[in-house]
C-alpha cells in the first residue's frame, strides 16, 4: 500500500486524521459535509470551557466518575503479579461506552442537530447512547445487526425503554459491521439534522481522535489513582479488550508516550485464529479502508471484508480503530487473541475469586493475563470495560 | 487534458454530444456471474451512451437495497474485479459479434481496488478499454495527493460527486479538478431511494446549472423512468439510471429485447 502520508512518530492524529498509515476520511461526497462540519468545530467545541464545565459534571454526577481503581488481590494471587482493575463496569449503564456518549451529545447539540443515529454491537453503546438521548431530550435512532438483537434482547429492551428506536441491520452478517453501514446509510439520507454517534474509535477522521479524547478520561483518572496508591502514575502493563478500541484507546491514551508502559490488546480468537470462526484483526487482517478508515481489517484476497466472528457482540468487528493499528504496527502495543472459551473461563474466574461478574467482552482482556508471562513486582492495570448482566444468557449456558 | 485523455471515449463523447445522455449503471455478476457482456452488448444496442458496470463489494454503504443485494449476490456468484477484467478482456475488439464501442465506466468501493492494486487496476482499464471509473469513497483530497497521476498516466477519468450540501467553493473545486463529467447526486441520499424529482431538488439542479461549470453533468440517484429523466435532461447533460435497471433485469431477465425494452421507457 502508497504510504506518503506525513510520516509519524508520535501517537497523536495528524492533522489529516492519521496515526502513521492509517486512518483518514474515505467517506463519499455525501458524507463529505457532515464529517467536515465536525472536523472544523470539534476540536473548539470539546475546549470550550463551558462544555468542559458540563462535561465533567454529568461524568462526576450522572455517569458516577471517577469509577474505582480496585486491587484485586485474589486474582491478583491466583496470576502472581499485582492486578488493579480500574472499574469501568461501574459507570451508569454498565460500561465505559456512556463516556463517549455524553461528549458527543454535547457537541451534537453545539452543532445544532436534532436527532441521533448510532450503530451498536452488544447493545452497550446503543444503551449510552439511548441514555444520553433521554437525559437531552433528542430523538434517538439505533442500527442493530438482527443477530446482535436476539443474543443482546435485555439491551434492546432497556434501549426501548429509554425511548430509542432500534432498527434490525439484516444486510450482510448482521452484525455490528453491518449496523455500521445502516448507521452511515441512515446519516447519509440525513445529513443535515442528525449527528452520528459513532461508539468506537473506529469511522472516518475525526471520530477515532474524538471518542479517543472522551474516554482517556479512563487513564487519566488511573494515573491519579495508581499514584495515590503506588506512589508512581505508571503501571508495567496496561491491558484492555479490542473489537473497535475504544476502551483500550481510553485507557491507553496517557500513557501513549510512556515508553515504559506496556499496552496489552486482547483481540477475539473467537473458536481460534485459524478455524475461520474468529474476529482476531491483527492476525488474519491487512491493511484495507473499512466505515472511512485505512486500518488492519479482515478480507478476502479480492478485498470484500470478512465476516468475523465472537462469542462476545462487542468484539465481533473485523477491523479495529486506526490508532490501535498504529500501535500494533510500530509494536508499541502487544497484541494477544483469546478464545471464546478462554474468554468464559476468564470471567467465571472473576466471578468467584473477585465477585465481579465482567462482561464477555472485558473476560478477553483477563484471559490476557494468562498469557503475559507477568512476573511477581509487575503492577496491571486491566481495564473492566463493562459489567456482564447483559451476557448472562451466554454464561449460563456453561454453568 | 493530456494525449491519454483526448482518446478517452468518454471525453469524446460529451465533444459531440450534449443532450439527454443516458448512463446505464449494471452490478457486475448479477444475475449471473456470466452475464456481463450480455447485459453490456444489450446496452450498446439499445442506444445508451455511456454503461457503468458495478464492481460489486460486501460494504456498500452508498447503496441501497437494490444494489445491496445485487453485489450479494454477484460476490455469491463468484464476481472479483480479476474475473470482470477477464470477461471485458476482448469486448473491444470482438471478431465473432459487434464490438463494444460504448464509453465504460467502473463503479465500486476503494477496498478491493486496494487490495488489486491502484497501478494494477488502471493498467488493466486501460487494456480492456474501460474509460474511466467512479470511486465514492475514495475521496478527493486524496486521490489528488497519492493516486492521480497514476490514473492520468494509463488515461483512466475518476469521476467525482457533488451533492446538494456540497458548498459552491468545494464544487468549483471538483470541477477544476474533473475530466469528463460530474455526477450530480440528487439529493441527500443512497442510490434507489428516492422517488421522483421534487421541487427542492429542481432549485438544485437550477442553482448547478447557473454555476456554467467547465465539465458536463450527469444527475443520478432517483431516475428510474421517462419523466425522471426528462427532468434532469433539462437541468443537466444527461442522467443515470441504477436501481431501476437491476429491479428490472431481476424481473425481465438479461435479453437484448428486455434490455431495449428499458432503455425505451426511459428514453421515449
Amino acid at each position: 500500500m502508497q504510504t506518503t502520508l506525513e510520516p509519524q512518530t508520535s501517537f497523536e492524529v495528524s492533522d489529516k486524521g492519521f496515526y502513521g498509515h492509517f486512518g483518514g476520511a474515505f467517506i463519499p461526497e455525501m458524507l463529505y459535509p457532515n464529517v467536515e462540519e465536525l472536523r472544523q468545530n470539534y476540536l473548539n467545541i470539546i475546549a470550550d470551557p463551558a462544555f468542559q464545565a458540563e462535561f465533567w459534571q454529568l461524568l462526576e454526577e450522572y455517569v458516577g466518575r471517577p469509577t474505582p481503581l480496585f486491587l484485586a488481590k485474589r486474582l491478583s494471587a491466583h496470576i502472581g503479579a499485582t492486578i488493579y482493575l480500574k472499574r469501568e463496569d461501574l459507570c451508569h449503564t454498565g460500561a465505559h461506552k456512556i463516556n463517549n456518549t455524553i461528549g458527543q451529545i454535547l457537541v451534537a447539540q453545539r452543532l445544532g442537530k436534532q436527532r441521533i443515529v448510532a450503530e451498536t454491537g452488544a447493545g452497550q453503546h446503543g444503551v449510552a447512547t439511548a441514555t444520553v438521548c433521554a437525559l437531552m431530550g433528542l430523538e434517538c435512532i439505533v442500527y442493530m445487526g438482527s443477530i446482535d438483537m436476539e443474543r443482546q434482547k435485555p439491551n434492546v429492551d432497556r434501549m426501548r425503554m429509554l425511548g430509542a428506536k432500534v432498527v434490525p441491520a439484516t444486510s450482510g452478517s448482521q452484525t455490528l459491521k453491518d449496523a455500521t453501514n445502516e448507521a452511515m446509510r441512515h446519516w447519509i439520507n440525513n445529513p443535515v439534522d442528525t449527528h452520528y454517534i459513532i461508539g468506537s474509535v473506529v469511522g472516518p477522521h475525526p471520530y477515532p481522535d474524538m471518542v479517543a479524547r472522551f474516554q482517556s478520561v479512563i487513564s487519566e483518572e488511573v494515573k491519579k489513582q495508581l499514584f495515590a496508591k503506588t506512589g508512581s502514575e505508571n503501571p508495567d502493563y496496561m491491558v484492555a479488550c479490542v473489537g473497535g478500541g475504544s476502551n483500550a484507546a481510553g485507557a491507553f491514551y496517557h500513557y501513549l508516550n510512556e515508553p515504559t508502559v506496556r499496552l496489552v490488546a486482547a483481540e477475539a480468537a473467537g473458536q481460534g485464529i485459524s478455524t475461520g470462526h474468529s474476529a482476531a484483526t491483527t492476525a488474519l487482517g491487512k491493511p484495507g479502508v473499512l466505515h472511512g478508515s485505512r486500518t488492519i481489517l479482515m478480507q478476502t484476497e479480492d478485498g470484500q471484508v470478512t465476516e468475523p466472528y465472537s462469542i462476545s457482540a462487542g468484539l465481533d468487528y473485523p477491523g479495529i480503530g486506526p490508532l490501535h493499528a498504529h500501535l500494533f504496527e510500530s509494536g508499541r502495543g502487544d497484541f494477544y487473541a483469546i478464545t471464546d472459551d478462554e474468554a468464559l473461563q476468564a470471567g467465571f474466574q472473576l466471578s468467584k475469586l473477585e465477585g465481579i461478574i465482567p462482561a464477555l467482552e472485558t473476560a478477553h482482556a483477563l484471559a490476557a493475563l494468562e498469557k503475559m508471562n507477568l512476573n511477581a513486582d509487575d503492577v496491571v492495570v486491566v481495564c473492566l470495560s463493562g459489567r456482564g448482566d447483559k451476557d448472562l444468557s451466554t454464561y449460563s449456558k456453561f454453568l | 487534458m493530456t494525449q491519454e485523455l483526448t482518446q478517452n471515449r468518454i471525453t469524446s463523447l460529451f465533444s459531440h454530444k450534449s443532450e439527454r445522455l443516458l448512463n446505464v449503471y449494471f452490478t457486475a455478476g448479477y444475475p449471473n456471474l456470466n452475464d456481463t457482456t450480455t447485459i453490456l452488448r444489450g446496452l450498446q444496442t439499445a442506444g445508451v451512451d455511456i454503461v457503468e458496470i458495478g464492481m460489486p463489494y460486501s460494504d456498500p454503504v452508498a447503496d441501497g437495497e437494490t444494489i445491496q443485494q445485487s453485489n450479494g449476490v454477484a460476490l455469491d456468484n463468484g464476481m472479483s474485479i480479476k474475473t470482470l477484467f477477464a470477461q471485458l478482456a476482448d469486448c473491444r475488439n470482438d471478431t465473432h459479434g459487434e464490438p463494444i464501442t460504448v464509453p465504460i465506466l467502473l463503479m465500486g468501493y476503494i477496498n478491493p481496488v486496494l487490495q488489486f492494486g491502484v497501478e494494477n487496476f488502471c493498467q488493466k482499464c486501460q487494456e480492456v478499454g474501460v474509460d474511466g471509473v467512479i470511486l465514492p469513497d475514495l475521496p478527493l483530497d486524496l486521490f489528488l495527493e497519492e493516486y492521480a497521476p497514476t490514473f492520468r498516466k494509463y488515461g483512466i477519468l475518476n469521476v467525482h460527486l457533488i451533492t446538494p450540501q456540497t458548498t459552491e467553493a468545494r464544487i468549483r473545486f471538483i470541477d477544476t479538478e474533473s475530466d469528463g463529467f460530474i455526477y450530480m447526486v440528487s439529493s441527500a441520499s443512497i442510490t434507489g431511494s428516492v422517488k421522483g424529482v421534487s421541487a427542492t431538488m429542481k432549485t438544485y439542479f437550477e442553482r448547478i446549472k447557473a454555476m456554467n461549470l467547465r465539465n458536463p453533468r450527469l444527475i443520478g440517484f432517483g431516475i428510474n423512468d421517462h419523466e425522471t429523466f426528462d427532468t434532469a435532461s433539462q437541468f443537466a447533460n444527461g442522467a443515470i439510471v441504477g436501481s431501476a435497471f437491476i429491479r428490472h433485469l431481476s424481473e425481465k431477465g438479461t435479453s437484448p429485447e428486455s434490455i431495449r425494452a428499458f432503455v425505451e421507457t426511459i428514453r421515449s
